[in-house]
């Protein structure tokens, strides 16, 4: 199991690294979001709640991207059969991919922060970093898990393009919930306010949950 | 049982209403909500049914009760809305985790129909509505937990509604409780004995025209056939 994994996962990086299919574009994505706010909100620097809940929804709309991307090239190419017909574990496939779609995630974070605090974010981020790199671990495990489900439920059907949000967006809500409330507090004007627990207790609960269902569940999305 | 059912609700229930005339709708909205719920997690048990025994009957099953409860949903948020409008003015209020989070149970489901929609082969459908149906099943307790956590009184918990104010409230809730369970077991019933006949007519219908030049009639459906 851990060698199919890691040689899936070793499959899904190079491939990455070739076409830069995802990773490049969700950035882009970031930053033209973040462009599209400032002339929406009409604001140069926002903090506190607002900037919590823009940076969310903006990693949101660019994870879809990502999740919408995950499985086309196994479906376009056969992977699927070529993995089907290989004796191993089937779930080794959805682990991996998760763990993909999570470097993903981090990879696209550390530009897109990054461009946030330069571009749109008033308050510095300094001593609140820590907790943010927590918070958003905590968020990608939960996006990459269900949103590696979604894309393998989706790949099948006639309009992906169209499941995958309408799936992912209101599944995915606790997790912009638990995360946005959490950095609220972080981004705050005038010195970071202590990191919510709780909120970081429901982003966790949700990793939990959603990590087992599609663990039980993944093999039956395989099976043709 | 479902004239019985109704009987209770409709006029029986209204005996008991002592806070004004729009305080009633509860005895409709609340076991809606609550059933629709319960409904959705019944989809969610029959679904892993079909993933073990691979028979199309819990695939039936499973598609009839999240259908009803999508219905139901649909009640429940307007029954909902116009309690709201009369009680705090406004048709949806956002500050209130209760609402938004049977909207967003809502959403989700309202994809399943799509969903059954856009896949055609019919033994793959069943299996991937089944894996969706198991997902959602487990959001909803998750979402209704976290509520109960962040625990904002302004909605009236449906606990409050038992145990406070005079018995005569709580017996009518429970009965009209028990009304709209067995109302949403009796719709289950019936839509699965009507696609169960549908499928029967097909059958005979393609053996009658010989399997080359049939050519199914009637709507588009997602549902299931057996």
């Amino acid at each position: 199991m851990r060698r199919t994994v890691a040689a899936l996962l070793s499959k899904e990086l190079a491939l990455e690294l070739r076409t830069r299919e995802s990773v490049p574009a969700m950035v882009l994505f970031t930053i033209t979001t973040y462009v599209v706010f400032h002339f929406g909100l009409d604001r140069d620097s926002i903090d506190g709640d607002l900037a919590s809940g823009v940076l969310w929804v903006t990693l949101l709309f660019a994870a879809i991207l990502g999740i919408n991307r995950l499985f086309v090239a196994e479906h376009e190419q056969g992977g699927f059969d070529g993995f089907l017909l290989a004796p191993v574990d089937r779930t080794a496939l959805f682990v991996a991919k998760a763990i993909a779609l999570f470097a993903y995630l981090c990879a696209v974070e550390l530009f897109a922060v990054a461009a946030y605090a330069v571009l749109l974010l008033g308050p510095s981020l300094g001593q609140a970093l820590p907790e943010l790199v927590l918070v958003l671990v905590a968020a990608n495990i939960g996006i990459a898990v269900v949103g590696t489900l979604v894309a393998a439920l989706a790949i099948q059907t006639r309009a992906r393009d169209l499941m995958v949000p309408l799936l992912a967006l209101p599944l995915l809500v606790p997790v912009v919930l638990g995360a946005s409330s959490a950095t609220a507090p972080l981004l705050a004007t005038g010195g970071a306010g202590p990191l919510p627990g709780d909120w970081l207790a429901l982003l966790a609960l949700y990793d939990l949950l959603f990590g087992l269902v599609a663990y039980a569940i993944f093999d039956f999305l395989l099976e043709d | 049982m479902i004239t019985t059912a109704f009987a209770l609700v409709f006029f029986y229930a209204p005996v008991d209403a002592d806070q004004g005339i729009i305080q009633k709708i509860f005895y409709v909205h609340v076991p809606m909500a609550i059933v629709a719920l319960f409904g959705f997690m019944a989809g969610a048990v029959f679904a892993v049914m079909y993933l073990r025994t691979r028979d199309r009957r819990w695939d039936m099953r499973s598609y009839v009760t999240i259908h009803l409860s999508i219905v139901l949903a649909v009640g429940v948020l307007v029954t909902g809305s116009i309690w709201a409008r009369a009680s705090w003015g406004h048709w949806f209020v956002w500050d209130e985790p209760m609402l938004v989070v049977f909207l967003i149970v809502f959403l989700l489901y309202a994809t399943y129909q799509p969903l059954r929609f856009s896949i055609e082969d019919s033994e793959k459908q069943a299996r991937y509505a089944s894996v969706f149906a198991i997902t959602a099943g487990a959001f909803v307790p998750l979402c209704f937990g976290a509520v109960r956590m962040a625990e904002n009184l302004t909605h009236p918990q449906a606990g409050t509604m038992t145990t406070s104010g005079p018995a005569s409230v709580s017996q009518t809730f429970l009965v009209s409780l028990l009304g709209i369970t067995l109302l949403f077991i009796t719709l289950c019933k019936y839509e699965m004995a009507s696609k169960n006949a549908t499928s029967k007519l097909r059958s005979l219908r393609r053996r009658l025209a010989g399997d080359d030049d049939f050519t199914p009639a009637g709507g588009r459906s997602a549902a299931p056939q057996l």
